[in-house]
């Protein structure tokens, strides 16, 4: 059983907790993800270390409600207790030797990039920031990552804060003023990375991005994670929980990507409505 | 006073729940002998001097030995005869592959059928767990840790043979759950959960400390073991990562692994009426693939709801890996056998008119080109080849693969020293020894995919030669 040491809405959608995992927190890289079960009837479901604290012994996460699962675990408070909680899975990003990076996050993926923008900064990179919203109400982490970055654009689709626009729009200025990166960094829905790839791609800079395909057991055991990479024009298959979740961007089938994360989804809203009479009920 | 023997040819059947039944529920299958049907087939018995059957074993349990005290009705007896070599008689006498092991050994089965050893074997195990009071022997430490990687039938049996010679024993699994493939592979209706669980129990009251969630490669490595104070690890992590055919449309929705599907619904518990995770369910199936794997992905799916499920399998019958048992379950279950078949595409939809079609991207079908039998290869099995032009498109919406694993490299990758063969198998001596001192290996880790009793074999060897090497020390 793994404690909640910390409990706080980032906004109405997204959570975050520190959870006591000794283990975890001592190995953690960003980059890496967990594995949990909110119970003991829970599905496993992988959520990626936003932070860890190695003397304290806790990892953070941060997680967007979006089903059955994520809603059961938002329902626990700080003080109890989740199931179970395993990792740290999945290769760290490499940050080694990069001077100057462009990290690109959109909504609750800007978790997942804050500690590698972090990482990079402690290294003495230099990072440029865009992070995007839907609008103003789902931002989160600004301050995180106004001190994480030399440059941070904040970018929301309807304009209510920040500029209006998608993510795209500041990288592709930066581009076309002539601005250099050692690699951009893209984590967030697989539309906006596949769009940052497009943009990227012209420029012959490196991009990678963080792939969050439907995942069990996390340990390569199960085969359901893989995508397909495109390399030198052949097909290759690859596990997410062991080869990733960092690929390059362009290299990755992203049609295909988004195909599978889709394939349960009648279930899904199922589960989720279930989850919400449950609660409902107990409610009352 | 000498027994008198029971001459039938035939051995006593299996009690079975209906075909049609079962087909429908994840109830075990089988319900094992009464003790009056124990003691009559204990009775075909010969008891032999030289006793073949037990050199068909791979840990040569004492055979006519613990049939001799089912004959008495000592079924105690018979049980501790048995725990001496076996510490999983409850799973193995389910699962093994006796028809090529112990049974086909037995000289009942020249002019007749053999003993049924692993029924027996199943009797006496749980006879065994009804009836015994619980109360474990007091087992004096011996002040030494050892750690083992993994909680399938290799690491539960080095965990506990080392435990009762007197060894802090801590068994590290990756999973939520101990019990390796016994857990997430082999189904309900087969080996039902609650007699790993039990084994597992038992382990604990023993004072083996069982660590989940804990991926060794990751979460800690080898090396940090002999820094926390184990004096030796024990790797039993199994067989690995699935394979697949590198057919195009094999990243359809609707495609699986055997691993996938099996752990979604055992290990998941996807075949609950409610279930938490999710699982494709009804429509038509084809396993591909002829292990026992493949038979319990297809008798899963069957009991998932499926209105018809295939087998396609290369070979013909005859080579069919599985158990024979389970084969002819299957059958009368009304799974179709697709034999000399081979799967060279998967068909998915794509609407062009509309991306956001929700059946874009699921599988429609599978074409397969037939094959015959040729000339036999190295192994002297007959190599199937494809007959030109009879390509067709078996109707299906989900395609299970089931043709092996490879090994898992995040241990090998993570331990300096730790050498493996060209497949990717630990190296290990005949003791279990690797080539890392103080690391042992055993189980599908080592061998790639095999069989329970195999695994569990390894683990008990790996656990003496533990034993001595931290002696000796
Ligand atoms: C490596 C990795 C890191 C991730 N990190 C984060 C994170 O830091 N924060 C965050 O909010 N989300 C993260 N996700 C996504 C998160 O796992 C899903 O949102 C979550 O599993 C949804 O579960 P649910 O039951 O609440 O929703 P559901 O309604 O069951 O699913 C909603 C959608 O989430 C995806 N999903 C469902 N089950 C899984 C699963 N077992 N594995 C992966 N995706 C699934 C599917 O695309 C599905 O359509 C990550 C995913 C991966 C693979
Ligand atoms: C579906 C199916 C049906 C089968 N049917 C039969 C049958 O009828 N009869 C028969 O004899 N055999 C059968 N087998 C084969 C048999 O189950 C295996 O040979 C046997 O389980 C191997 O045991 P093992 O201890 O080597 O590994 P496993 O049972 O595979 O256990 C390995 C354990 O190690 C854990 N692990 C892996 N990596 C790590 C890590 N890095 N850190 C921590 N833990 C780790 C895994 O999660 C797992 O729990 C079947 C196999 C399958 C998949
Ligand atoms: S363990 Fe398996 S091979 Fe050995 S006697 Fe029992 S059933 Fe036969
Ligand atoms: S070979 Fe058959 S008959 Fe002879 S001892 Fe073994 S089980 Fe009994
Ligand atoms: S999640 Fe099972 S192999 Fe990656
Ligand atoms: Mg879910």
């Amino acid at each position: 059983m793994y404690k909640i040491l910390k409990k706080e809405e980032l906004n109405p959608t997204v959570t975050m907790m520190d959870i006591y995992a000794p283990f975890v927190a001592k190995k953690a890289e960003p980059g890496q993800f967990i594995i949990l079960r909110v119970d003991e009837n829970g599905e496993r479901i992988p959520l990626t270390i936003a932070g860890y604290d190695r003397e304290k012994g806790s990892v953070k996460i941060i997680f967007q409600i979006v089903g059955a699962t994520t809603k059961k675990l938002n329902m626990k408070n700080e003080g109890e207790y989740i199931e179970d909680f395993a990792g740290p899975l999945g290769v760290a990003t490499h940050t080694d030797g990069l001077k100057k990076v462009c990290i690109v996050g959109g909504g609750v993926g800007c978790a997942i990039a804050l500690p590698i923008a972090q990482k990079l900064k402690e290294n003495g990179c230099e990072v440029t920031s865009i992070i995007g919203f839907r609008t103003k109400d789902l931002l989160i982490l600004e301050d995180e990552f106004n001190s994480a970055s030399e440059k941070l654009y904040v970018m929301t689709d309807d304009g209510s804060y920040g500029r209006e626009g998608n993510v795209c729009v500041p990288l592709n200025e930066m581009f076309d003023a002539g601005e250099k990166f050692d690699m951009v960094i893209t984590i967030g829905p697989l539309i906006m990375m596949k769009f940052v790839v497009e943009a990227t791609k012209k420029t012959g800079i490196p991009c990678t991005v963080s792939m969050n395909p439907i995942m069990i057991d996390g340990t390569g055991m199960c085969g359901g994670c893989r995508l397909t990479l495109i390399e030198d024009g052949k097909r290759v298959t690859k596990f997410a929980c062991v080869d990733g979740p960092d690929f390059n961007g362009y290299e990755v089938d992203f049609d295909e990507a988004m195909a599978r994360g889709g394939m349960y989804r009648e279930f899904e809203r199922h589960a989720y409505e279930e989850t919400c009479n449950l609660f409902a009920k107990e409610g009352k | 006073m000498a027994a008198k023997i029971n001459m039938n040819p035939e051995r006593n059947p299996m009690p079975a729940q209906d075909a049609k039944a079962r087909g429908k529920n994840f109830d075990e299958v089988t319900y094992g002998y009464s003790e009056a049907t124990a003691i009559d087939e204990a009775l075909r018995c010969l008891s032999c001097k030289h006793m073949p059957c037990v050199s068909g074993c791979p840990v040569n349990i004492h055979i006519p030995e613990f049939i001799g005290k089912i004959k008495e009705g000592d079924f105690e007896g018979a049980y501790q005869v048995i725990n001496k070599s076996s510490s999983l008689p409850a799973v193995c006498g389910r699962v093994c592959p006796q028809e090529v092991q112990c049974e086909a050994k037995c000289v009942r089965g020249i002019k007749g059928e053999s003993v049924g050893i692993g029924r027996l074997e199943r009797f006496v195990a749980d006879w065994h767990n009804a009836h015994a009071n619980g109360a474990v022997n007091k087992i004096e430490k011996n002040g030494h840790k050892a750690a083992v990687v993994g909680s399938g039938p290799s690491g539960l049996t080095c965990a506990g043979d080392l435990a009762k010679k007197g060894y802090d024993v801590t068994v590290f699994e990756a999973l939520h759950t101990a019990g390796g493939v016994l857990v997430y592979g082999i189904p309900e209706f087969r080996l039902p959960k609650a007699i790993v669980k039990k084994e597992v129990e038992n382990l604990k009251e023993m004072g083996v400390k069982i660590e989940t969630n804990i991926i060794i490669g990751k979460t800690l490595t080898v090396d940090e073991l002999f820094d926390m104070g184990f004096e030796a690890v024990f790797i039993g992590s199994g067989a690995g990562l699935p394979n697949f055919m590198g057919i195009p449309g094999e990243s359809y929705n609707g495609v699986y692994s055997a691993n996938e599907f099996l752990t979604r619904s055992n290990l998941m518990k996807a075949y609950e009426s409610d279930p938490v995770t999710p699982i494709m369910k009804g429509g038509k199936v084809a396993v591909v693939g002829g292990g026992n794997v493949a038979m319990d992905a297809a008798r899963s799916a069957l009991r998932l709801g499926a209105e018809k499920v295939y087998i396609v399998y290369r070979r013909s019958m005859e080579e069919l890996p599985a158990r024979k048992e389970e084969v002819e379950h299957a059958i009368e279950e009304g799974i179709e056998f697709m034999l000399l078949n081979n799967p060279v595409e998967i068909l998915g939809y794509h609407n062009p008119d509309d991306r956001r079609d929700p059946k874009n991207g699921f599988v429609t079908g599978m074409k397969c080109i037939k094959m015959e039998l040729g000339e036999p290869d190295e192994n002297g099995r007959r190599r199937p080849v494809p007959i030109e032009g009879s390509e067709f498109v078996l109707d299906v919406d989900t395609v299970i693969i089931s043709i092996g694993t490879s090994p898992n490299p995040l241990i090998k990758t993570t331990t300096k020293g730790l050498e493996v063969n060209r497949r990717g198998g630990i190296i290990v001596e005949e003791n279990g020894a690797t080539t890392k001192e103080g690391v042992y290996a055993g189980g599908d880790a080592v061998t790639g995919a095999a069989t329970v009793i195999s695994a569990m074999g390894a683990g008990k060897i790996a656990a003496k030669a533990i034993d001595e090497y931290i002696q000796s020390k």
